[in-house]
């Protein structure tokens, strides 16, 4: 009998395939994406030389004082002389071990709740959130149990950063859910508070909340009762942050169904428990975009502390080039913090888009 | 609505009361005795007059004042906090009380010494606006500036004092303003404009940012006054007292020839009479302070004559070398004189 042998498939056609045919696709696949191709490959031909030339090649990575810098390129070893400053800001040297052993111990502490096995995973992280800042502060302030104090005026550089940002983002999560719901509420005098609360914070720039708190409300303070200058930014800065978060929750919150909040009454779930059995968990997940985004601009704003005096990343690299020694490094400042803050908040965009995979149950496409 | 009532009652207050009518004489001196440091406001960085190296100890000409008040009181210049404070803050802060002195290179003008319940309680430094320009222009004089593209770095009074300064002079410019010192520092070494004007003081550490600082030269012209000095509360002169005279003995060790080095000796063996009272081998003048017999000796033991603070933050002995100019002794040219010590 004879069979049929089918003729072996012929390659495809060599222009749509491999290195050529990807070009094809993406970078030349009409005359006008042609152009813009030549003109992007054209700027980054521009820029990028001159960059690397700038950075590496003729960059100095070692030495001691300006002198050492002689390659006419970036001076590196300013950031390496001032690494310290940077991280800890005027944090007494030999007790940089308090802050390292606070980030460790985040860290550490955290660890159990990204293992996906872990039993009583909610338990732990509440109590994880209780004891934790307390440890925390008593690691990094000090001032019982045998730990020397170390003022807040002390505090600097990126620890000051992660400070503000990890207080902002602990603080403004729960304030602005609770904000959301209490806007969402059926009691009048709940949603005029939360609405009047969220308006008013919501349209003043932060840069102003700061400056009140630093330069205002210390002229109606009685004399000699001053209010540490970090903690009226904390402050400020969840407040103003918790307004944003509330806004993000509450565009979540009006994306579930309507038949969810009736099933979960006719469960007989009180209104506590539909929100946070029913209605938060799906509406949370939808809004990680817009939370993490919100989380981001927050860990941006931090730097805005430079108007009120306190020495974050940025401005304890400020500071460090009005040293006579080390004048004119302004340019390798700002590319180190901004290399340190793009790291920081690639990282945060990462973590965010992993979450909406894991968490995409009942929304896949 | 509620908050924003309560926030104007507040403020009304605060205007009807005034921000300068708590502070009592004595109370600085007492309430600094028992805290056992003196605040001090200082500038975020400034090069040469605050700023902190390394190890994030601060230094300056600004800082040096803080310094020998501490000498002063507590015959320890460490015992000092600092409360760095952006320009906009800095009254606020002596006004509450957050800090003792501030000493922030702050001009001394009419208005903020009546109008905002502050004394400004001498000089430690006499600034004023210059001009920076590259040699290759070949100019000597400020009056040869006509048509010259002149970069400002903005500041409270800079751009005002500039354009008087033309006008009155009938030349021509054209201004660019930056913001930042860093950016006009790269704009006059791209080229973009033929000279730099800011506080003098300023000039020579914009010049050292350059890259080949040696082929600009700051003007000999100064077109304003900017005295900048310490300042403190109005209504406690016995706290004024101290910190004016502090600064009067830096200035007085200097034209008496007391250094850091010789201090000591000269306050067991001098034969000099100004220099035993100055010293207090000689009368009770550091009781009339309050201050204890020795305190000109721990200030410049400590912190050093005026002469020598200079010198090691902003003159020969830095990186900035400006010249004394205005801040020589008056028997050297300059404007510093201090009052006798009798």
């Amino acid at each position: 009998m004879q069979t049929h042998t089918f003729k072996p498939d012929l390659p495809p056609p060599a222009l749509s395939v491999g290195v050529v045919g990807w070009l094809r696709a993406n970078l030349f696949s009409s005359w006008f994406n042609s152009l813009l191709t030549l003109f992007a490959a054209y700027l980054v031909w521009l820029i990028l030389p001159p960059l690397i030339q700038w950075a590496f090649i003729n960059a100095d990575w070692v030495g001691e004082t300006r002198a050492d810098c002689t390659s006419g390129g970036a001076c590196w070893v300013f950031i390496q002389q001032r690494f310290g400053q940077f991280m800890y800001g005027f944090y007494p040297s030999e007790l940089r071990w308090r802050v390292d052993l606070t980030l460790w111990l985040a860290i550490i502490g955290a660890a159990p709740l990204f293992i996906p096995q872990m039993v009583r995973k909610g338990l732990y992280g509440l109590a994880f959130l209780v004891v934790y800042p307390v440890v925390a502060y008593w690691l990094l302030h000090g001032g019982s149990f045998g730990l020397e104090v170390v003022p807040t005026s002390r505090w600097g550089g990126l620890m000051l950063t992660l400070v503000i940002a990890a207080v902002g983002i602990a603080g403004a999560l729960p304030l602005g859910v609770l904000l959301a719901l209490g806007r969402r509420s059926d009691m009048p005098a709940i949603r005029v508070i939360c609405v009047t609360f969220i308006e008013f914070w919501r349209g003043v720039p932060l840069i102003t909340v700061l400056f009140m708190s630093s330069v205002m409300l210390p002229l109606f303070l009685p004399e000699g009762m001053s209010f540490d200058k970090l903690m009226r930014a904390l402050i400020g800065v969840i407040l103003f942050q918790s307004a944003y978060i509330a806004e993000v929750v509450r565009g979540g919150l009006q994306a579930i169904p309507k038949g969810q909040y009736e099933a979960a009454a006719a469960m007989g779930l009180g209104y506590w428990r539909m929100m946070g059995l029913v209605i938060l968990p799906q509406a949370m997940k939808l809004v990680i975009p817009g939370i993490v985004n919100t989380f981001i601009s927050l860990f941006k704003d931090t730097s805005l502390v430079i108007i009120i005096g306190l020495f974050d990343l940025l401005n304890s690299i400020k500071q460090a080039t009005t040293d006579p020694a080390w004048l004119g490094m302004a340019t390798e400042g700002y590319v180190f913090a901004a290399l340190v803050f793009w790291i920081f908040c690639f990282g945060m965009s990462r973590y965010s888009v992993h979450l909406e995979r894991k968490l995409d149950t009942g929304h896949k496409r | 609505m509620k908050m924003v009532k309560s926030t104007l009652a507040i403020l009304t207050t605060a205007t009807v009361l005034g921000v300068s009518g708590f502070a009592q004489a004595g109370a600085t001196l007492d309430a600094v005795q028992k805290k056992g440091f003196v605040q001090c406001g200082i500038s975020d960085g400034l090069p040469g007059f605050s700023y902190a190296d390394e190890k994030g100890n601060y230094m300056g000409l600004d800082v040096d004042v803080c310094r020998a008040v501490a000498a002063a009181v507590f015959g320890d210049a460490t015992k000092v906090k600092y409360s760095p404070l952006t320009a906009k803050e800095r009254f606020t802060a002596l006004q509450s009380g957050e800090v003792d002195i501030l000493s922030r290179n702050t001009t001394w003008t009419s208005s903020r010494d009546a109008a905002l319940g502050l004394n400004f309680t001498g000089t430690n430094y006499y600034d004023g606006q210059g001009f920076l320009v590259n040699k290759k222009l070949g100019v000597s004089s400020a009056k040869e500036l006509d048509g010259a593209t002149v970069c400002i770095q903005a500041g409270t009074t800079t751009e005002l004092n500039l354009s008087d300064y033309f006008r009155a002079n009938g030349l021509k410019y054209t201004p660019i303003t930056y913001d930042t010192s860093d950016e006009s520092a790269k704009s006059v070494e791209a080229g973009r404009c033929d000279v730099l004007t800011s506080d003098q003081s300023q000039l020579y550490a914009q010049r050292i940012k350059l890259a080949n600082p040696d082929d600009y030269v700051v003007l000999p012209e100064v077109i304003s006054k900017e005295p900048l000095g310490p300042v403190v509360r109005q209504g406690d002169e016995e706290w004024f007292d101290i910190v004016r005279w502090t600064l009067f003995a830096m200035v007085n060790a200097e034209e008496l020839g007391i250094t850091s080095a010789n201090v000591e000796e000269m306050a067991k063996s001098t034969k000099n009479p100004d220099i035993a009272r100055l010293l207090g081998a000689e009368g009770e003048f550091g009781k009339d302070l309050k201050l204890p017999k020795d305190w000109a000796v721990h200030i410049v033991k400590q912190v050093g004559n005026y002469g020598e603070s200079f010198d090691r933050n902003v003159g020969s002995g830095s990186e900035l070398k400006i010249e004394r100019g205005l801040n020589a002794l008056w028997n050297k040219g300059g404007l510093q004189y201090a009052p006798p010590v009798r």
